[in-house]
């Protein structure tokens, strides 16, 4: 190096070079991935009684919480959903809405048999399945399922971010490439505008 | 609006009430809906009024988690019902489930044998406690003390670990069948009883000295949300909510099913009514709950087995199943069981489940199904509770008295 | 905190049960009331006319009976009624407490109308719009009467109604004759 110059790279090559390295052999991407997986929190939204086995994931005896994942307050915080159990029809209004405010990217686990396809209350009159109601990545089957069952559906979203680059790409691309975006058949928050307790006062 | 003297209610002394007008309320008084996602997880909604930050009306907008329960009762035969209803709180499950039980037993006219009598107690207190556990649990999320919350989950994980040595499943035990039980005790059980009873004895000592005697807990939770001991008779709730309020009632005492009435225990009452007398209630529960343990525990040890239903039942057991009820304690549920007519009639059933009373009202046409069966559970009961407790109180304050009455929604709604 | 007291114990429920039905029946029947018994295994009703419920609940919170543990409806579409009864206890009575006594009523299948009981016990209320929207069953004089868990589209069918059939699957379902014969 000679005293009194200064060598001043071409910023426009630079750049260019540290985005080929970045996006095109995707490191930036993986990170992005990785880090995804690891910060998963699920939001507060108990809609039946599989709540009961989600609370003891996360406590001491099966300590969830050390696979990356802790459930937090509110919708706008978070980005995994997991539906413990039965969702009603009254409840559906209240799944969408915490699911559409939420920011992306994000996911949703489907717990238990009644997420499934209604389990014990397949016949039920006032019980929805929730696939119709948010896009759902992961189902897992009991009633009610284990806690170890809830911590391997956290890996295997983790797995599935990871391996399918499903937080990157959705970044990228603003929409999620590897799953068609479910809008509700009905309006289930419907029965809210007709409701008499908004006209009561 | 303004230089208006607005009052929103206040006490009938003739009644003992708190009386809470239904006239339109004046335009600057906001409406806050509360759930049903917040941070407690409580599936239910509750819609208040408030000026400034003071509740003065509030109305518990309920039915979020409402699965029908009463009408697939209607078509599921005597037997399936039971692993239904046990949905409705299934950490509570043999609580929940014993009283449908034993209202179809009535209306069958069968009774459990003494041993099953013993086991479905054993069960019912190993559930009271495991419930009592989740509710200070949840109760220490709406505090912001996640140590109770991890603590409570944890000492819950001991005696569901006991459930389930019993039962062989964590929750769902379907335990209770009309005219017994459907395992006895594993060997090794009553050691294992022993241990978890004695650690919890010293786990409670623990749990006061970090939660009950803590000076922010208990100015969080002392005089707040009274519910007076008239105003708790008129209201007619129920459970560890009205023991705290002095009202002397318990159902294992008032009509002592199954052999509450030989063993030696406790019922707790304390007369503050507010939401650190229903705190306290719960823990002196446990307590008791323990102490019946031990004594269950030893009897069925020095007791010799017998067949764990009931004698009429027992013998349309086919051999083999025969063999397997005598060799290993397990009884089979057998096929006609899920075909069987009961005699037509009418029947309440109740017991005391960990939120306190439960009724269960059967009527058989004679046919296989349950002609109507009407289910009121304690939390249902208790959510009227919501809309007297809340007025008055200030937003900040809503949190523990939802916590200290230990609504549990699965449970309110059926 | 105050020292725990006990509640005393363990009581006969069959003769706290005797004691309400007796404290029942001579309430009713010290206001005027005709009434007819229905009995039950653990509880008893007491069948009055639509015309004199008010009259007899008051008589019957007076004798003592200080909530609502159910509001209960049954539907009977070959009677062509609805029963609605209020079970009822109380707390406070020490004679009687726990003992459940029905204060029951035989309404018509089409348009079944009451006067509401919420005025005279403040614990029926939530119970009375369960059953409105469950049976349809209009409580005239009710503060609030809408429904309570379902949303307002399904509670106009009024589901616990014995002609809202809710189909259960058998076992069978789908299976061909032949391999159902096996």
């Amino acid at each position: 190096m000679e005293e009194g110059k200064v060598y001043v790279g071409n910023l426009d090559v630079a750049a260019k070079r540290a985005r080929d390295i970045l996006l095109g052999k995707l490191k930036l991407e993986k990170v992005v991935d990785w880090a995804n997986a690891f910060s998963l929190w699920p939001v507060h939204l108990t809609t039946s009684c599989c709540s009961t086995e989600f609370a003891a994931t996360f406590g001491p005896r099966f300590d969830g919480e050390q696979f990356g994942a802790l459930p937090w307050v509110g919708p706008r915080q978070t980005n995994l959903i997991v539906i413990e159990g039965t969702v009603t029809r009254k409840m559906a209004c209240a799944v969408r809405v915490t699911w559409e405010q939420m920011p992306h990217p994000k996911y949703a686990i489907a717990m238990g048999a009644c997420a499934l396809d209604g389990g014990l209350f397949y016949n039920s009159y006032n019980v929805v399945r929730p696939w119709e109601v948010i896009p759902i990545d992961i189902y897992i089957p009991g009633c009610p399922p284990r806690p170890e069952s809830v911590a391997r559906a956290i890996v295997e979203l983790q797995r599935k971010i990871r391996g399918r680059r499903v937080a990157s790409s959705w970044i990228r691309e603003g929409w999620r490439p590897d799953r068609d975006y479910v809008a509700p058949k009905e309006d289930y928050c419907a029965w809210q505008k007709t409701s008499p307790l908004l006209e009561r006062v | 609006m303004s230089g208006e003297v607005r009052v929103y209610g206040g006490w009938r002394d003739d009644l003992g009430l708190k009386v809470i007008p239904t006239r339109r309320l004046a335009r600057d008084v906001y409406e806050v809906f509360i759930g049903p996602q917040h941070p407690g997880s409580g599936h239910m909604r509750i819609i208040i009024r408030v000026d400034g930050d003071v509740i003065v009306e509030a109305d518990p907008d309920i039915g979020y988690v409402h699965r029908t329960m009463e009408k697939l009762g209607e078509i599921r035969g005597w037997i399936k019902p039971i692993p239904l209803f046990e949905r409705m709180a299934i950490h509570d499950a043999c609580n929940i489930t014993l009283p449908y039980v034993r209202a179809v037993e009535k209306l069958m006219g069968v009774e459990a044998p003494l041993r099953a009598k013993y086991l479905r107690v054993l069960l019912c207190e190993i559930n009271r406690i495991a419930a009592h556990l989740y509710g200070f649990a949840i109760f220490g999320v709406f505090l912001g003390h996640s140590t109770m919350y991890m603590w409570a989950m944890g000492d819950r994980e001991v005696f569901i670990q006991l459930a389930e040595e019993l039962t062989g499943a964590r929750l769902t035990h379907s335990y209770p069948i009309p005219g017994g039980v459907r395992r006895d005790i594993p060997q090794g059980f009553p050691d294992m009883a022993r241990r978890a009873v004695k650690y919890m004895r010293k786990r409670l000592e623990e749990y006061r000295k970090i939660f009950l005697d803590n000076p922010v807990i208990r100015s969080r939770l002392e005089d707040v949300g009274v519910i007076p001991k008239r105003l708790a008779a008129e209201l007619g709730i129920v459970g560890p909510n009205a023991r705290g309020s002095g009202i002397q009632y318990d159902v294992r005492i008032i009509e002592p099913y199954e052999v509450y009435d030989e063993l030696d225990f406790e019922v707790p009452v304390y007369t503050e009514g507010d939401a650190l007398a229903r705190t306290y209630v719960r823990v002196e529960e446990i307590r008791q709950s323990l102490r019946i343990i031990e004594q269950v525990v030893e009897w069925l040890e020095k007791k010799p087995r017998e067949p764990i239903v009931d004698e009429s039942i027992y013998k349309k057991y086919p051999p083999l199943h025969k063999k397997i009820l005598e060799s290993q304690g397990r009884a089979k549920l057998l096929p006609w069981m899920a075909t069987m007519k009961v005699p037509a009639g009418r029947a309440i059933g109740r017991g005391e489940t960990g939120r306190g009373e439960i009724i269960y009202y059967v009527e058989s046409d004679g046919g296989m199904n349950p002609y109507r069966v009407r289910i009121v559970t304690p939390s249902a009961r208790n959510a009227i509770a919501f809309k007297y407790a809340l007025p008055g109180h200030r937003v900040m304050d809503l949190p523990a008295i939802y916590g200290s009455l230990d609504y549990f929604p699965p449970e309110a709604d059926r | 905190m105050s020292g725990a007291e006990l509640v005393e114990g363990p009581r006969d429920y069959e003769a706290t049960l005797k004691a309400a039905r007796a404290r029942a029946e001579s309430a009713l029947r010290e206001a005027g009331i005709s009434f007819s018994v229905e009995e039950g295994k653990g509880f008893v009703d007491l069948v009055v006319d639509v015309d004199s419920i008010v009259k007899a609940a008051e008589a019957l919170k007076n004798a003592g009976f200080t909530h609502v543990v159910s509001v209960t409806a049954v539907d009977y579409p070959k009677k062509k009624s609805i029963k609605v009864a209020y079970h009822v206890t109380s707390y406070l009575d020490p004679e009687i407490v726990g003992g459940i006594v029905g204060l029951a009523v035989y309404l018509p299948r089409e348009a079944p109308e009451m006067p509401s009981l919420s005025g005279v016990w403040v614990s029926a209320e939530f119970m009375e719009r369960e059953v409105y929207e469950f049976f349809g069953v209009t409580f005239k004089g009710h503060p609030d009467l809408r429904p309570l868990l379902l949303i307002p589209e399904l509670a106009e069918k009024r589901p616990l109604r014995k002609d809202f059939v809710v189909r259960e699957e058998s076992i069978y379902e789908g299976v061909p004759e032949r391999v159902r014969r096996g």
